[in-house]
């Protein structure tokens, strides 16, 4: 099963690499982790995606909670969120080529945000799936360079992962 | 800075070594004199005195040493005192803030080295920080389910000339960090309700009652009940061994009767225990197949980790055990008498085996388990025993009996060998006039026996009973159960030192024991000399084995009972 754990913890060095260390000593996946301050600069948001059965996700959460600099946190997967990868692809884009990949583009509301005579760099915003199906889409050897962010979310609603 | 914080937070004791980085801590040791500093011969041999003092004392045990060298010879002992949860505080020297990842002189990152082995670890950035962190650390460290805590400072943070105002904080919040206290009260009302319904009931008590103060009401809460009761290796202590409700150990070396009623109970209290690999058998599907299984434990992450628990209680065990009582008292349902009186006799029929029964050889050749059974009488069962790790380990475990908490010392979760002398010390500078007994191995007392010196220093009049079978028995043992007797690198008769001669050069009485009958009169002879530390070289009989064993992949009634039986 997918999850999508989302935490605050405090904005202080060696705080992340125990989070990090962590999945590693007690050989739990990570699928994707992204980390930023949040408004609160003593603060820091950190989502990590995972897969494990139930059991695994319970010890997960148990384990995190337990990190000293881990304040709060929520299995976002548990109920109806929202949540949003950024990808940054870089294509070959040469001749007839160029048409096609723009329209690609707008078929997926994707962005082009730097071109060359031969490259588009291109930016897109969703799921994981949606950017999985838009690389898939592209055409044979034409992906130069994959750039994506990892998965950050937030639940649906007035629910809010706060202090 | 740093002292005065260490003195506001109560510490007398500190175990250490110096070096470089530690130099502005070390000149400010020397111009006080309210903490005593004990000079031990290596970093490993520290943790585990600091690690000792915590066992007895239930206080945390602090240490401190210089960077590089001086921190990873002491990381052995932090990962000792990680796995069984004790309180201690490591405090670390590290090389300059501007030579920090510059692969300075005697720099490596402590921080992350012990990451994996600390509940909580500090790098102090400024001076102003410590008196914070310092509390912090001991919050830390002795709250909650205890652990050690490394606080790494910079030299550069501990200099002299820095002049800063100091005061020690009152107390502390910490928005990341709650220690669970009372548990769910519906919880405990079902857990009683449980254990009153029981036909064959079995309590399993473990090293978190011991670290929670709760041996008292865990034993008032067993006697209430009448229920047969188990401890761990970690838990030995918790409840009175002499008492006719205790069962004895459990676990891969535990008694057939303690393992027999584990695997036929129908209502199981888990009680500061977290179903290790060593007690369960390495198939859980086949742990307590019929047990309703009720955990008690302060940590969650602890709770449905290897065995899923039916009710599980988080919260400290004093709370727990009081509330238990409580609702106990004001139960209407009363214990099932007749039911109780049948599994105390199905009980019985399984104490018959005798699974501890020694038969004394009857050439004068000693067996280990009669050295222990020994050291019980001369001692009266009163002493302090710190082990190492091995077949030495088992048989003191098996045949000491303890009534007390806090009396057996050995390092269970990571069965570090090297730990018992070092914890022997730090149980007697903790208590100078109590009886300290290290019951150690030839094997694992050559793994730190530099601490004679430290011995000597500070008078510390140890009892080392080495039960010596010229052979890593633990490891033999498992050469001949698997592998046809291929003793591959684990004797070594030939080389061995001699003993008597080696406590002698370090200014201790040696003693050897080679026959039977010596045995009582030698080892009372050991334990007449007050003041000095003795070391007894017992040789034993290198064939024994440790019985009962678990049979690898089985049931915990899986068990090999001797030589030639098993169940
Ligand atoms: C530091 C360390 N290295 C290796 C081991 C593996 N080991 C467990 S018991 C044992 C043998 C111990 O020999 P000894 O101290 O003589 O005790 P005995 O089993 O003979 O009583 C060994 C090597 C260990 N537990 N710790
Ligand atoms: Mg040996």
């Amino acid at each position: 099963m997918r999850r999508i754990i989302s935490l605050l913890m405090e904005n202080e060095p060696g705080a992340l690499s125990r989070v990090v260390g962590l999945f590693s000593q007690r050989s739990y996946n990570i699928d994707s982790l992204t980390v930023a301050p949040t408004e609160d600069n003593s603060l820091s948001r950190l989502t990590v995606v995972t897969n494990g059965d139930e059991r695994k996700i319970e010890q997960i959460t148990k384990h995190l909670n337990k990190v000293v600099d881990v304040v709060k946190l929520v299995d976002l997967s548990e109920g109806a969120h929202i949540e949003r990868e950024l990808l940054l692809i870089k294509v070959k884009a040469v001749g007839a080529q160029r048409a096609e990949i723009q329209r690609m583009a707008d078929i997926f509301r994707a962005q082009i945000v730097d071109i060359t005579p031969s490259a588009y760099s291109i930016q897109l915003t969703g799921t994981s799936e949606k950017l999985d199906a838009f690389i898939a889409a592209q055409a044979e050897n034409t992906v130069m360079e994959v750039a994506r962010t990892g998965v950050c979310g937030i639940a649906r609603g007035e629910k809010v992962l706060s202090l | 800075m740093l002292i005065r914080a260490l003195h506001d937070e109560g510490v007398d004791l500190i175990f250490g070594y110096p070096g470089g980085a530690v130099l502005h801590i070390y000149d400010a040791i020397f111009r006080q004199d309210r903490i005593e500093h004990i000079l031990v011969r290596h970093e490993q041999a520290a943790t585990h005195a600091a690690d000792g003092y915590a066992r007895a004392t239930g206080k945390p045990g602090v240490v401190l040493v210089t960077s590089g060298p001086g921190a990873t010879n002491a990381i052995t002992g932090i990962a000792t005192a990680y796995m069984d949860s004790i309180p201690m505080v490591v405090i670390s020297g590290q090389v300059e803030s501007r030579l920090i990842g510059t692969d300075g002189f005697q720099e490596t990152d402590m921080v992350g080295i012990s990451r994996p082995i600390v509940k909580h670890s500090f790098m102090v950035q400024h001076a102003s920080e410590i008196p914070m962190m310092v509390k912090k650390a001991f919050h830390i460290a002795t709250t909650g389910r205890p652990g050690p805590v490394v606080i790494d400072i910079p030299k550069d943070v501990t200099d002299p000339k820095l002049k800063l105002p100091y005061e020690y904080p009152a107390d502390i919040k910490m928005r990341s960090y709650a220690v669970p206290g009372k548990g769910h009260s519906g919880q405990i009302k079902k857990a009683v309700d449980a254990l009153l319904g029981a036909k064959r009931p079995m309590i399993y008590a473990g090293g978190g009652v011991i670290q929670g103060e709760g041996a008292a009401l865990l034993t008032e809460l067993t006697r209430k009940l009448g229920y047969p009761i188990t401890n761990t290796l970690m838990g030995l202590g918790a409840y009175p061994a002499s008492d006719k409700q205790f069962l004895g150990m459990l676990g891969m070396h535990g008694t057939y009767e303690a393992n027999m009623a584990m695997h036929y109970c129908d209502v199981l209290l888990g009680i500061g225990v977290r179903f290790d690999d060593r007690v369960t058998n390495s198939d859980t599907s086949k742990f307590c197949p019929d047990a309703t299984i009720l955990h008690v434990d302060i940590d969650p992450a602890s709770i449905s980790k290897t065995v899923a628990a039916d009710v599980p209680i988080v919260g400290s065990v004093t709370a727990v055990l009081e509330e238990m009582i409580e609702c106990l008292d004001q139960a209407e349902q009363k214990v099932d008498e007749d039911a109780l009186s049948s599994w105390w006799d199905q009980i019985g029929k399984w104490r018959e085996k005798d699974s501890l029964g020694v038969t004394a050889h009857t050439n004068g050749v000693i067996k280990p388990q009669q050295v222990v059974q020994a050291l019980h009488r001369i001692t009266k069962g009163d002493a302090y025993v710190s082990t190492d790790v091995g077949q030495h380990q088992m048989f003191a475990a098996q045949y000491y009996g303890f009534d007390k908490p806090r009396r057996w010392i050995n390092s269970g979760g990571l069965g570090t060998m090297g730990f018992g002398l070092p914890a022997a010390m730090g149980v007697q500078l903790a208590f100078r006039d109590a009886v300290s007994v290290c019951v150690t191995g030839e094997g694992s007392f050559q793994m730190n026996l530099q601490e004679f010196a430290t011995c000597m220093q500070y008078n510390l009049p140890v009892k080392i009973i080495c039960l010596n079978n010229q052979s890593l028995g633990m490891v033999r043992q498992w050469q001949d159960m698997q592998y046809g007797g291929r003793y591959s690198h684990s004797t070594y008769a030939e080389s061995l030192p001699d003993f008597v001669k080696l406590a002698e050069a370090y200014g201790h009485v040696g003693i050897r024991i080679e026959k039977l009958d010596d045995l009582d009169a030698k080892l009372e002879e050991a334990f007449a000399y007050k003041d000095k530390l003795v070391f007894v070289d017992v040789r034993v009989d290198p064939e024994e084995h440790v019985y009962p064993m678990a049979i690898k992949g089985g049931a915990m009634k899986d068990m090999i009972l001797s030589k030639t039986e098993r169940t």
